[in-house]
This record gives structure tokens, sequence and C-alpha cells, in this order.
């Protein structure tokens, strides 16, 4: 995969970003679980059109903040903010209309639907029709669903998946799952789509193709991504920004190139004695 | 390929419709040559199909373990009675208003437990189904008749007819069934179902992915509840009489047996189920003694070589019902 640090630092781009719109920011969050501190009065940032990476050792807090930004946790204390409005401790679907999508690092689809039905299930936020069109089928109510059956068939396509549109989720290869994945949350419209470890399990190949993709729709789509990664390759390759965090706390941020060098970070990693 | 395709594509949907089309003309044909004890068994099969169908929308549908659904059986039975013998209002009215009563129950009972997971639910549903059943054999308000029950319901007329023959019953509840089996049907393909189905196959994702778990899943209580007291209603109808003793834990039971036997979430694994459940112990009246031990040999056996159901629900689409679908949009 050559030089994660090849990709030349842009003091254009970095200078740019200083004034770019925040679209998520937590101030002060805080999560405890009984007596552990999982995450602690953590201020996170991430700009429009930007992939920012959140790192850390296992147990630093990463996932922590994913569920609470998702809003599957309810934090002690702190305000998370999505594009200027606070979402702190709003019900989960609530925030997938906002404009926040998510995958989960051990990938969590409908199992025994279709992967077709997967992605369709993402256009849920979306649509509107109840019980009373499901039972009378008005011309609303068709077109809807006609809609969101094109526009998944759209997103199986970006991802490759078109082939298995009719297979059950759980019977296709889990480097295809975790597309299906990403197809669902895409198909959701999201502002931001927050990716937790995408390239757990996948070979390099696949990581790479993972990458690529995830750099053009965030190109095309004007997207913003929020991802944890363990993979040093995959978050030095595509990162705009990176937060560290080790034991709840921040660390340190900044570009790539600063992040590779910092001797906290380096010690996080790899122990106090290294 | 494409008009290769095409043809053979519309006979192969021409050949689903055949023995749906033919199932239809026996259950309108049946009543012509059928003695009043097979239109009786039918009826009740009818009450069980209903009742399956009822209960697979919570359990089948949505994946909630629910072992109380007789209680809404109950609401819906005696609001008919109580209703139509204290102030003579006639049944079939009752028909639409006993759904309300037993839906509105659900959302009532159900709203403080609908956060509570798999065998959580199950013992709370358990236990609201015998709360139902011994407030009623205490006769609050002298309503309920204490353990007599409530008797002498009119039976139902349509302007002059009426419907008081073993054929008129038979009607009422089949022509119920349709249209149950029609509702659900459209539920399932549609945005409601998927929401359902994604909630029974992974709860966060379905959170995640911008699904009000706790909306959909009352509304399926709500529903569930609402069918299960259109077949009270048919029920009461049909005996002129309800008591306690109908609505116990084994009608439950029966009930959770129908939708599990058949295969969660299908229709016609349902009616397989329902025809399990009340139709074997007629044919086999005979060895009535040893009908529970064959009941409980049958279970076992289905969970060890088809746990998925008899008929489970066949998911996804061919290729020739993808193409046909392009042909009919392009050209409506």
């Amino acid at each position: 995969m050559g030089d994660p640090l090849g990709m030349p630092a842009d003091p254009v781009a970095a200078a740019a970003k200083k004034s770019a719109e925040v679209v998520l920011e937590t101030v002060g969050l805080t999560k405890t679980f009984g007596g552990l501190t999982a995450v602690d009065s953590l201020d996170l940032r991430v700009h429009r059109g930007e992939i920012s990476s959140l790192i850390g050792p296992n147990g630093a807090g990463k996932t922590t903040v994913f569920n609470v930004v998702t809003g599957i946790y309810r934090p002690e204390s702190g305000t998370v903010f999505f594009q200027g409005e606070n979402i702190t401790g709003r019900k989960p679907h609530r925030i997938v209309e906002r404009g926040i999508a998510r995958t989960f690092q051990n990938i969590r689809l409908f199992p025994n639907l279709t992967c077709l039905e997967n992605v369709m299930a993402g256009r849920h936020a979306r649509t509107h029709s109840g019980v009373g069109a499901a039972l009378f089928r008005p011309r609303s109510q068709v077109e809807e669903e006609k809609e969101t059956r094109r526009s998944a068939e759209e997103r199986l396509s970006q991802v490759g998946l078109w082939e298995s549109r009719h297979e059950l989720a759980r019977n296709i290869a889990y480097g295809r799952q975790r597309m299906l994945e990403i197809a669902r949350a895409l198909a959701t419209s999201p502002r931001l789509i927050v990716l937790d470890e995408p390239s757990s399990g996948l070979n390099p190949r696949e990581t790479e193709d993972l990458m690529e993709f995830i750099k053009r729709i965030i190109r095309d789509e004007h997207l913003t991504i929020l991802l944890i990664e363990h993979d040093m390759n995959v978050v030095m390759g595509i990162s705009d920004w990176v937060t560290v965090m080790d034991g709840g706390r921040k660390i340190a941020e900044g570009h790539p190139r600063q992040i590779y060098h910092d001797p906290r970070v380096i010690e996080a990693y790899l122990g106090g004695g290294a | 390929m494409a008009g290769d395709l095409l043809p053979r594509s519309r006979v192969a949907y021409r050949a689903r419709a055949v023995p749906l089309l033919l199932a239809l003309l026996a259950v309108i044909a049946f009543p012509f040559f059928a003695s009043d004890y097979l239109l009786d068994v039918a009826f009740f099969f009818g009450i069980y199909v209903l009742l399956g169908l009822s209960l697979n929308i919570v359990l089948g549908e949505v994946g909630l373990y629910d072992l109380g659904h007789a209680g809404f059986y109950a609401i819906g039975a005696y609001t008919t009675a109580i209703l139509n013998t204290r102030f003579g209002i006639p049944v079939l009215i009752l028909l639409p208003v006993s759904a309300l009563a037993a839906g509105l129950f659900a959302y009532l009972v159900t709203s403080p437990i609908i956060h509570l997971r798999g065998d959580y639910l199950c013992i709370v549903t358990i236990g609201m189904g015998e709360i139902v059943r011994l407030g009623l054999i205490n006769n609050p308000l002298g309503l309920t008749g204490g353990p007599n029950g409530v008797y002498g319901i009119d039976s139902p007329t349509l302007g002059f007819l009426r419907l008081d023959s073993s054929a008129g019953y038979y009607a009422l509840i089949w022509v119920m069934v349709g249209l149950a089996v029609f509702a659900l049907i459209r539920l399932q393909h549609s945005r409601i179902g998927r929401a359902w189905n994604c909630i029974r196959e992974d709860e966060v994702a379905a959170q995640a992915t911008g699904i009000d778990v706790r909306a959909y899943k009352l509304l399926a209580f709500v529903l569930g509840a609402a069918l299960a007291g259109v077949a009270g209603n048919l029920y009461a109808v049909k005996l002129m009489v309800v008591s306690p003793e109908s609505f116990t834990f084994w009608e439950s039971c029966l009930m959770f047996s129908i939708v599990l036997i058949g295969g969660m979430g299908s229709v016609p694994g349902v009616i397989i189920g329902a025809a399990a459940i009340s139709l074997f112990p007629e044919i086999f009246r005979s060895f009535a003694s040893y009908r529970m031990v064959v009941f409980g040999v049958v279970m076992i056996l289905m969970m060890m070589f088809r746990p998925g159901g008899a008929w489970p629900r066949r998911r996804g689409g061919t290729e020739a019902q993808d193409l046909l679908r392009r042909l009919w949009r392009t050209h409506g």
C-alpha cells in the first residue's frame, strides 16, 4: 500500500478547514457506566465535507462516542450539536431524520430480509405512508413505494450488489455485507455518516476498494464522514483530520501527519514504558 | 431474451393464481355440500385462522413474544356480549366496536411494557392474559357474570336476513378471514411491514435506520389485538354465550403454536397452523386421550426438522418478476 504519509500535506487546505462549517460538535460530552467513565468531557468537531477519524487504543471510548452521537446512549452531561441544533438525548430515529446515519463495528443487518429490502428499510425515515395507505394503496403510496424501490436499487448498484438484490442479507459474503450496511446508511439520505471500523474483517484489497468508495461518495454527494478506525494505513491515507482518544479523553488532534509523530499518541498506543 | 422471459413469467404468475382461485372456489362451494357439523368445524377453523393472523402480526412480523393474546380475544368477546345483552345493539355493529375496544385495551396495557425484550415481555403478557381472565371471573360491577359468563347474545342480522344458520356463521367468518388476509398481505408489502420485520431482525439496527421502534411495536399490538377482538365478536355471536373458561392461558398457547407451526410472518403458514390446531383434533376425535401426546411429538419434530415452520414466508422475487415490474413501470 506504500507509505501512508506519501500524501502531501496541503497547507492551503489546512488553512481553509479552519473556517469550514462545523457539522457535528460535542461539548464537554461525558458518559459513565456505573463507576467507569467511558467518555470524559470530550470536545469533538467535525467539519463539513471532510473525513474525520477518531482513533485510540481499545477501550478508549470511541464507540461510546458514536453511540451517544447517534442517540443510542444518553450522556450524563455535555451537549451534541448537529448543524447548529442541539440533538443531545434525542431518540435514534429522530437523529436519523436530522441526517446522521451509521454503521456498526460488528455489522448489523436485517439477516432474513433480502439485500434490496435492507436498503429499502433505509428509506423509512424519508417516507411517510401509514397503515391506511398500505391497505388502500392510493396513488401517493404507490408512487412512494416505487420511488423507495428505485432509489434502493440505485444504491445497491452503487455498492456493486445489484446481482445479490434478492439474496438474503445473511447469505452474502462478509465484505459484501459491509457494503450493504453502508448502502443502507446512505439510503437514509444523510448529511453525516458515521462508520464504526469499516475496514475490520476486510482483506487489504477490500479495504482499498472501500477507501476509494468513501472518497468518491464524499466528493459526489457532499457528505461528511466520521470514522473510527484501527487500520493506521486507512486513517493516514484517507483522513483530513484525526482526533485521538485514550481513557475517555481527547489526547490529541490534528492533521494525520502531525498525529503520526505526536509523542503522546505514540505513548498511548505503545504504552508508557516504550 | 426478454421476449423469451416475459411469456414464461406470465405463465408463472397465472400458475400461482390458479391454486388461489381453486381455494376461493372451494370456500364458496363448501356450504352447498357440507353438513352442519362440517360447517361448524369450518367456523372454528376460521376463528383460529383469525386468531393466528392476529397473533402473527405481533409474534410473526415483529417478533414480540405475546403469550397473553387470549386476553384481547376475551375483551372483544365480552364487549360484544355485554353491549348486546344490556343495550340490544346489533352484534354486527359491535364488530368494529369490539375491535376498537380490544385495540384500545392493548394500547393501554402494552404502552408501559413495550420496551421489555424477549422473555421478559413474554412473562408480562402471560400475566396480562391471566389478569383479564381473573377479572372476568370476579364479575366487576356485575357486568361479566362471573364464572357463568354472559348469555343470550343475539344472532347476527343483515337487513331482513338472519344469519343464524351454520352456513350464515360460516359465511360471516370466512368473509372476515378473506378481508384479514388481504389486509395483512398488503401490510406485509408496505413500509409498515418492512419496518416490523426490521425490528424483528435487529432492534438496534432498526433504530439506527430511522424506525421508531416503540411506535411500530405498539402499532403491531394494537392491530393484532383489534383483529383478536373481531374473532372474539364472532365467537360470542356464534356460541351466544361467553365465559372466562374460553379465554384461558391454553388458548394463548394454541395461538402461539399456530404461528410457530405455520411459520413466523407467513399468511399461508398461519392457515396451515390453524388447520393443524383446529381440524386434527376433530379428525382424531376417537384418539382423544392421546391427542396431547401426538401434539407434543409433532411440536418437537417441527422444532427439530422445520424450525422455520411448515410454510415460511418466501422473500424477494425472481428475475422474471423483476422484469415484469420494470415493464409495468415503463408502460404504466
